[in-house]
């Protein structure tokens, strides 16, 4: 009897053990639940990313639709070049879309920001591996902060 | 030369010690697998160390938390981040505080109580007896109590995480005002499964194999006398804190640092 009980103790535990996990993986964690499906990869150039990581989120009109995957430095001249993987389900960008690094709020993390552009006969969709080159850099502060000193300047 | 002789004594004594600690467990955890007999005691040391636990685990955990989400409000508030508790109090749980504090915890709950029962096994030579009676101490004795260790300490640390941070949602929202919709959405997005419930996950298994281990191995080889078992019990709980907390600073710059 004694056995019994301490058994029926140690299942309970287990399974509490069991629901704190799924409680925790459910309500407080996600996984990165946009890419965990189907997706397809595009690429970009830019000038300067300032502090975009991988992993940030890529977002049409402040929905997460993909995230950056990689980061690295292309071609001869150096340019930054971020890889980044779209869900299957938004397949339908125009070549014509542009990119942006933005930020959240004004302390906030940086994102990708895509805007659609528009669809005509003869402009095609973007493809699984292909060159966004429509891009915006981001706003680096101290630059801006030397174009506002140089122009005071001008005056 | 006196000195050095020392120094040089101790250096080999406590190799010696690691060596005979490894001997030990690898004694006891290798074998041919017997679970029509080693279940029951299996469970019933689940019982003692793991059911047992989980009143200090659930009251501290829910304290932690509650006192999370009250500090963490007082300093985001000053910077109109409040949203941001959720995700503070969340990450704090889960990578740092569930880990470590269920395993100090542990370690003073369960593991005294492991060094204790065995080094009194020791002192009143049951463990000889069973050798006597060609039953294996450490295949009967130690064994089911390691992997009852083992096994339960990763679910304390998933109870008390999951309890801290609906202490941290309760002092947080229910008292202090933080919007519900915010406080949990924020977190979602803040906390990656892989990135920290794993690492916070792997955290604890190597906690839970730690004490257990050091638990075990000083009853096992404790003076056996009541001032050797008070000793051991002593050194159990001192040992493995410092080596929960030495640890947990490798493995913190292992997966976050980097």
């Amino acid at each position: 009897m004694e056995s019994r009980k301490s058994h029926i103790f140690v299942g309970l535990f287990v399974v509490v053990g069991v629901l704190a996990l799924l409680f925790i993986a459910l309500r407080a964690a996600s996984g990165s639940t946009v890419t965990a499906g189907e997706t397809y990869t595009l690429y970009a150039k830019f000038d300067n990313i300032g502090s975009l990581k991988v992993r940030s989120p890529v977002k049409v009109g402040g929905v997460v639709v993909g995230r950056v995957t990689n980061i690295s430095l292309s071609g001869e001249y150096y340019e930054p070049l971020v890889e980044m993987e779209i869900s299957q389900d938004y397949d339908k960008f125009s070549e014509t879309s542009s990119l942006s690094v933005l930020t959240a709020g004004l302390l906030g993390e940086q994102y990708l920001g895509l805007q659609p552009g528009f669809i005509d006969d003869t402009v095609g969709t973007l493809e699984d591996g292909d060159t966004i080159s429509d891009t915006k850099s981001a706003l680096v502060l101290e630059q801006l902060i030397g174009q506002f000193l140089f122009s005071q300047g001008e005056n | 030369m006196d000195r050095l002789a020392r120094l040089g004594a101790t250096v080999t004594d406590a190799i010696a010690g690691i060596g005979r600690a490894l001997a030990m467990l690898l004694g006891a955890i290798i074998g041919k697998p017997t679970p029509r007999k080693s279940w029951p005691l299996f469970v019933q040391q689940m019982y003692v160390v793991g059911v047992l636990s989980l009143i200090i685990i659930v009251v501290s955990g829910l304290f932690i938390g509650m006192v999370l989400g009250l500090q963490g409000y007082t300093i985001l508030v000053d910077y109109g981040a409040e949203q941001s508790l959720g995700p503070m109090v969340a990450l704090s749980l889960l990578r740092e505080l569930g880990p470590v504090v269920t395993a100090l915890l542990f370690a003073g709950r369960a593991g005294s109580a492991l060094t204790a029962e065995i080094g009194l096994m020791k002192a009143t030579e049951q463990l000889s007896s069973l050798e006597m009676m060609a039953v294996d101490p450490l295949r009967r004795v130690v064994a089911p109590r390691f992997w009852a260790g083992f096994v339960s300490m990763p679910l304390l640390a998933l109870i008390f995480s999951a309890v801290g941070i609906y202490g941290g949602y309760l002092v947080g929202s229910g008292w202090l005002g933080v919007d519900e919709g915010a406080f949990w959405s924020v977190m979602q997005s803040a906390v990656d499964w892989r990135d920290d419930l794993m690492n916070g996950i792997i955290k604890s298994l190597v906690f839970a194999f730690v004490v257990t281990w050091i638990a075990l191995y000083k009853g096992y080889r404790c003076e056996p006398t009541s001032a050797g078992i008070s000793k051991a019990t002593t050194s159990t709980v001192v040992t493995a804190s410092l080596a929960i907390l030495g640890l947990d600073f490798i493995l913190t710059a292992l997966m976050f640092g980097g």
